[in-house]
């Protein structure tokens, strides 16, 4: 069962002067598991995002999601505020929406401890690491429940070495949390080694350009995925695609 | 450099910092006596500072110093609280309702830029010769800069914060509660200090134009009956009350 199928969506963006389509024609599933979509800078990949996430409504085509599917979004940067401390920033979803409770909030107690950032919960963002304040989103954004997870482009705002890690990091967690994935990205290799899927947009006005199913022998963690042959293969594969 | 010379050094920087301004103070006072005690100034002109604590205490002595300054000081917090509370609200209202501010927008400029003195004689007609018109006068002159620095911060708040709580659906009163106001806590902070500074300029404004008691009424007194130790015991009574004051709002938005 799909989780979404999204069908003949367009998107048109407004100025005065003129009309830029960024979105042309995309029709695609997204399933349970880790999907990846990849495209050049300002293809209008996270704006795929907004019109998923409801937050955009203005658009052409049909979105269908699976009855009260409930969906978490994580944004380019971690964005937690500082004048909140880590549990009060990992509550802020479920206060907004109105769902802070006792279960929920065991949830986020459960989910803090689980992932080491309980003895934390009093101190703020500034004394955080980079890939401790991305945990800190992420389960921010696991407090609500979600069934499915927007990521975008989530490890952008991070140095290299930090990325690799957190970028495992997440993956854990999300794998371990039993939730899927849509994740934006335009690095090609991020979006081999964590997803299952990769949806490859062109130049806008995006439209698809080809859909790769990713299998590994022995599929393991992005960096792990990272080091085998299947990863090179499309790599290159994907690559030549872009490079058309 | 070892720490301990780091530290030493800038203690000892300090030191040089606060003896030297009370060293200008000192120097400034010594030298006004001295050239009014040998004559060279005329102090029926410029005082002395002799002269002026003399003033200051027979004022209290005499003439209720006290009730000036409560007058002033009453005037200056009532016409404080009134703009920030009005000002925070307005850019508020402005910021949840763009369409409002864009079509404001030329008045509140044309507002702005009208030397707000220029209605006082309005206001006196409008509301009478008494306390209302001051605070009026004082609200008047600071609250359009109020407002246009508390909307200027909230325009400026990070676009991503107001996104993420977007996709917790979150509606305007939760994105101004959770994230607006917060995040420009400094900039409001920053807008009532300067806020106290203004209101003590409407209000001995206000009290030139008009007023029974206060410290502009003072200095106004004074400069009719040609008593230049009422003026220069006024403005030094002025330049207290404002540091005081400034300072108060300071050490309270600090905590």
């Amino acid at each position: 069962m799909n989780l979404i199928k999204i069908l003949n969506l367009s998107k048109s963006y407004y100025s005065i002067n003129e009309e830029t389509k960024a979105i042309n024609n995309i029709t695609f599933d997204i399933d349970n598991n880790f999907t990846g979509i990849i495209g050049p800078s300002g293809c209008g990949k996270s704006s795929i995002l907004n019109i998923i996430s409801n937050q955009d409504k203005d658009y052409e085509g049909k979105i269908i999601k699976k009855e009260n599917l409930k969906i978490g979004y994580m944004l380019q940067e971690d964005a937690l505020f500082p004048w909140l401390n880590i549990y009060e920033n990992s509550i802020l979803g479920l206060k907004i929406s109105k769902s802070l409770n006792d279960d929920n909030i065991k949830y986020v107690v459960h989910l803090l401890k689980k992932y080491g950032l309980y003895e934390f919960k009093d101190k703020y963002p500034n004394e955080l690491s980079g890939g401790m304040k991305q945990r800190v989103a992420l389960i921010r954004t696991l407090a609500i429940k979600p069934d499915i997870l927007l990521l975008d482009e989530p490890f952008s705002a991070l140095d290299y070495q930090t990325r690799l890690k957190v970028c495992d990091d997440v993956y854990k967690i999300i794998k371990e949390e039993n939730k899927a994935v849509v994740i934006v990205t335009h690095d090609v290799s991020e979006a081999i080694s964590f997803c299952d899927k990769v949806i490859v947009l062109t130049k806008r006005p995006a439209s698809i350009k080809n859909i790769y199913n990713i299998n590994y022998i022995n599929k393991n963690t992005p960096t792990q995925n990272r080091k085998t042959i299947e990863f090179q293969k499309y790599f290159d594969l994907i690559w030549s695609d872009i490079e058309k | 450099m070892t720490y301990k010379k780091y530290i030493s050094k800038i203690k000892k920087n300090k030191i040089i910092i606060h003896l030297s301004q009370i060293a200008i103070f000192i120097l400034f006072i010594t030298i006004w006596q001295i050239l009014a005690n040998k004559n060279y100034i005329n102090t029926f002109i410029t005082s002395s500072p002799k002269n002026i604590l003399i003033t200051i205490l027979n004022l209290y002595r005499q003439n209720n110093l006290l009730f000036h300054i409560w007058i002033t000081i009453k005037e200056v917090l009532i016409s404080f609280i009134i703009t920030s509370f009005l000002s925070i609200f307005i850019a508020t209202i402005l910021y949840n309702y763009k369409i409002l501010y864009k079509i404001l927008d030329p008045y509140i400029t044309l507002f702005n830029s009208l030397p707000k003195v220029a209605l006082g004689p309005i206001i006196i007609i409008w509301i009478g010769a008494n306390i209302k018109s001051i605070i009026t006068i004082s609200v008047l002159i600071s609250i359009i800069v109020s407002i246009q620095t508390i909307y200027n911060g909230f325009e400026n708040t990070d676009p991503l914060k107001i996104k993420l709580l977007k996709t917790f659906n979150a509606n305007k009163k939760d994105i101004l509660f959770n994230c607006v106001i917060p995040s420009n806590k400094s900039v409001i902070l920053s807008t009532l200090k300067i806020n106290i500074s203004m209101c003590l300029i409407g209000v001995i404004t206000g009290e030139f134009l008009t007023s029974k008691a206060g410290i502009g009424y003072l200095i106004l007194y004074g400069s009719q009956v040609f008593n230049l130790n009422l003026v220069m015991s006024g403005i030094i009574l002025l330049m207290i009350i404002s540091y005081v004051m400034y300072n108060i709002i300071l050490y309270i938005s600090k905590r």
